[in-house]
Order: structure tokens, then sequence, then C-alpha cells
């Protein structure tokens, strides 16, 4: 059996705060965009966080991350007639060739797209760190336990040890306690913690340790998560923590599987996290027919992810022909020169550098490729 | 583990039940809800054993990435449960190993 092949003028994969800005944008310019989201909703990451963002005013910084969700999707509804969205369509491949992306929806349903133009808005993966017994379940990446927890209403288990003390790990923690589960403590190998002073400070508010110079040696458990055993790494000392489930925060990686097959030209980057596609200051990658926005062009925050999308998807639109205010751009590249000021930034920064076609920096200059 | 009734910020509707079976035994979920957060409410943490070291597996990741919730879902091995929605009267069973569909059985679902 052989499935029709679909149209589209802009395919933008990936549903959450980077591809629905990007969908919005090209829609306004007059491009018909289909969005494919493998998950069962669309909003990405932003749909599971309760806390308010930090990040810019102009993305709503400031307002919780699930109701900006529902502000980029009422500004979508604005133009519908132009955006189709299909969710629970997980995108699987892309042959160059001749350009064609095939897509599952749910478990049996099967089509192909070939779309003029595609922004991919993957997000990101989590990672995964060594120790005995590590596939037990109930040992859970971070995004598992809000997904049940912040989506669905399930409590993920009574009791949890947090590995990690970045923001994720920070915030996840916290959103257990509002979901009345308790959290044993929160380990962090680094001799700081590596998330913001403000959430680490509420979550000691609320007396629960956060170890550093500590690592998990173990998880406990027949069958399932009885337990953890975890090692000072300053003294070399062990000791067991009780707890059902261990929550892993221990950083993200960017979704590129499809960049990869599209042919664009990747580099490992660690200040982005992994691979990633380079660019132009338009998110246009080495295959004229690819953009990149949000944490697949590298792990950064929700505002910067929208942001570029914003661009990607105007500029996507104007390679089409359609009719946009060029002034646009210099909004954007401003945004994103401000978010992207500062000293927490400055990984950030020095990560662009070494992607950018023509040595561009992230924001900072206006000209697109040469 | 239980429902989330009371939460500072968020508002779950949990409306819909309906009936489904894991490994015969008769459970209740959410209409719509990924099969897995339906277990996961009914206290079923592990849902598939490895094929070749017979370990056991719940899920990782809840967004479809990581192979490690599958489950045999009305007769089908291999299905996501952390993504495929529950519907009224599904049969859900632990997989054990890798699964086999036989080809005619796989043409007859065409
Ligand atoms: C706990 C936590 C707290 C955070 N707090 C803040 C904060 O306060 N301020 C801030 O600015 N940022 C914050 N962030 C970061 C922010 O959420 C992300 O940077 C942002 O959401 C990235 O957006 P995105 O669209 O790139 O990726 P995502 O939101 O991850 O969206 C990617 C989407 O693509 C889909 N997808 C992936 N592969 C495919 C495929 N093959 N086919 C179809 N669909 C696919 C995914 O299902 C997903 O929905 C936080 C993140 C976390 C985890
Ligand atoms: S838990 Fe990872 S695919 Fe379902």
């Amino acid at each position: 059996m052989n499935p029709a092949v679909r149209e589209a003028e802009i395919l933008v994969v990936g549903g959450g705060a980077a591809g629905l800005c990007a969908a919005a944008e090209a829609a306004v310019a007059g491009a018909r965009v289909l969005v494919l989201e493998s998950d069962l909703h669309l909003g990405g990451q932003l749909v599971k966080q309760t806390h308010k963002f930090f990040g810019s005013k102009d993305e709503f910084a400031g307002t919780r991350g699930f109701k900006i969700a529902g502000k980029i999707l009422d500004e979508m509804a604005s133009c519908k007639d132009k955006i189709e969205t299909v969710t629970n369509a997980n995108v699987m491949g892309y042959y160059p060739e001749d350009g064609v992306v095939t897509v599952m929806v749910g478990e049996d349903e099967y089509f192909k797209v070939k779309p003029a133009r595609i922004v991919m808005a993957t997000g990101a993966q989590e990672r995964l760190i060594a120790f005995p017994n590590n596939d037990l379940p109930g040992v859970y990446g971070a995004g598992a336990v809000q997904t049940l927890m912040n989506v669905y209403g399930v409590s993920p288990g009574d009791r949890v040890l947090m590995v990690g003390a970045g923001n994720i790990g920070l915030i996840v923690s916290y959103q257990l306690m509002q979901a009345g589960v308790q959290v044993a403590a929160i380990l962090e190998a680094m001799p700081n913690i590596g998330g913001y002073w403000v959430h680490a400070a509420k979550i000691r508010r609320l007396g629960v340790p956060i170890l550093l110079r500590h690592t998990i040696k173990a998880a406990l458990g027949d069958v399932v998560v009885e337990g953890a055993i975890v090692r000072s790494l300053a003294n070399g000392e062990t000791f067991k923590i009780d707890c059902d489930i261990i929550c892993l925060a221990v950083g993200l990686s960017p979704t590129a599987e499809i960049l990869w097959q599209a042919g664009c030209e990747m580099k490992y980057v660690p200040e982005l996290c992994g691979y990633v596609p380079i660019r132009n200051a338009r998110q246009r990658t080495t295959n004229d027919d690819v953009w990149v926005a949000g944490d697949a062009a590298g792990i950064e925050e929700a505002s910067s992810a929208m942001v570029e999308g914003r661009i990607a998807g105007l500029d996507a639109a104007a390679s089409l022909g359609y009719e946009i205010d060029e002034s646009r751009f210099g909004v954007y590249e401003e945004r994103l020169k401000a978010l992207r000021s500062g000293e927490t930034a400055s990984r950030i920064r020095a990560g662009l550098a070494r992607v950018s076609a023509n040595g561009f920096l992230g924001g900072m200059t206006s000209d697109g490729f040469q | 583990m239980p429902l989330i009734e009371r939460h500072p910020i968020l508002d779950f509707k949990h409306d819909g039940k309906v009936e489904f079976t894991f490994d015969g035994k008769a459970m209740e979920g959410f209409e719509g809800e990924p099969i897995a957060a339906a277990l996961h409410s009914n206290g079923v943490k592990i849902y598939r054993e490895t094929p070749e070291m017979k370990r056991p597996r719940g899920f990782f990741c809840a967004i479809g990435k990581c192979s490690s919730c599958f489950m045999v879902v009305d007769g089908v091995p291999n299905v996501r449960t952390c993504v495929t929605p529950l519907r009224r009267g599904m049969a859900v069973l632990t997989q054990r190993g890798r699964g086999s569909v036989s080809i005619a059985e796989g043409e007859a679902r065409r």
C-alpha cells in the first residue's frame, strides 16, 4: 500500500515553544503551515511547567509556563485557516533525494509529506547516567515525572530522590512538593548549585537537603526502586536513602536525528549540549530547505526558543515569496541580543559563535547567508 | 499511586472514566490519558520484561522516545504505552520478550 504524499508549504516538526511561534509567524505572513507534534497535545515543555518563567517580557516572562503555551495557541487561532496541526504524529524520516518526510500517527497510521520548507523544532531529550540498576522501574527522567504529575495529574510516587541541582532538578523538586510528593534529597556532583538561587532557596526553606559533591552509586530493589545508595565525592562515604522514585535531571541534549537525515552540516558544541546544525542569522541550516529553532538548535531557554521560532517562520515564508516586513528581523534580533547579554549567557554566546555561518554571533548582526 | 486531587496551581479534570484490563485484571482509567499513566495510577509500574536478561522495565521518558514502556495492547506488541491514549475496553498485557505479529495477521490489519 502506497500512502498518498501530502503537500505542505511549510512543515513545522515539533509543537513546542519554538515550533508554535514559527507556525504563527509564517501563517501571519500568508504561508500554509502544517505542524506535526508527536505528543498527545501541543505546547512541548511549556505545558509541563507550573512556575512563572524568567526571560523576556515580550515572550511572557512572569507568566506560568502552561499559560504561555495558551497565549501562543491563541495567536495561532487568529490565523487558523492557514495552520493545520496534527498531534500524536511522529516524524520518523527525511529523504534528502526528494525531500519527502515520513510520519507515523499513533501506532498504525502512516503518511508522507513533501513540504517546500521545513522548520525543525524538535526540542531536547534527556540524558541518562550509568549506575547499577538504573534500568529499574522507578528510575524516571525529570520530564517523565513532570508529564505524569503536571499533565495527567498522576502522582509519580511517595518519596523521590532527585539527581541533579540544575534548574530542572530544582524546579521539578518544587513541583513534586506542590503535587504533595516528598522529596528526600537533591544530589549534585558539582561543588555548587547549577540552577538559579531563587529556586534553590525556595527548596531549602521547605527543608529539602541539597547535597553538593554527592552522587548516586546504585539504585536498590528487586523489581522496582526501593531506595538508593548515595556516595560523597568529598570523602567517599556511602549511605542509604529511602525512596520509591529516583528522578534524573542530569541534562538535556538537542533532538537532532532528523537534521542529520536532512544532511545538515552538524557540529558538536559542548556549550549548546550536543550536536547542532550550522546555521545563519535567520536560523537557516546548510540544507537550504531546512530551518532550526529552539532547544534543537542548542539547549537554551523558552524566550530565545520563541524568538528563534519567529525568525525561522518569517524567513521560511519570505523564501517562498511571501511579502514580509523586513524590519521584523531587526526587532527579533534585538530581543535575542538582550536575552543573550549578561554573565549567565556567556556560555550560549560562546557556543553560538561556533555554529554560526560566516562567524555570525546570535543576534549581534543582521545579515544572513552570503 | 494515587491521583493528585489538590494542587495549588493546576486543576485536573479527571473525567471520562473507562474500564480496561491489565493482564486480565479489571482496572479503571480516564479515556484519552496515556495507557502508562492509567496503569501508574493503578499502582502498576512494570510494563515489560526484556528479551535477554529478563529485567523488568517501567517507563522512563514518557514522550515516546526510549522504548522502555512497550506493552501488548489488544494483541499488538511494542505499543508505546506512554503516548498511546487509553480507550474503553482495551486489553493491556505485560510484554515478555520482543513480541511477534504473524505476516497474515499484519496483512489482515491493513
Ligand atoms: C523544568 C523546566 C523548567 C524550565 N523553566 C524555564 C524558565 O523558567 N524560563 C525559560 O525561558 N525556559 C525554561 N525552560 C526551558 C524551556 O522550557 C525550553 O527551553 C523550551 O520549552 C524549548 O522549546 P522548544 O520548542 O525548542 O522545545 P520543546 O518545548 O521541547 O518542544 C519540542 C516538541 O517537539 C516534539 N517532537 C520532537 N521530536 C519530534 C518528532 N520527530 N516528530 C514530531 N514531534 C516531535 C516534542 O514532542 C515537543 O513537543 C524550562 C525547562 C524545563 C524542563
Ligand atoms: S517511556 Fe520512553 S517510549 Fe514510552
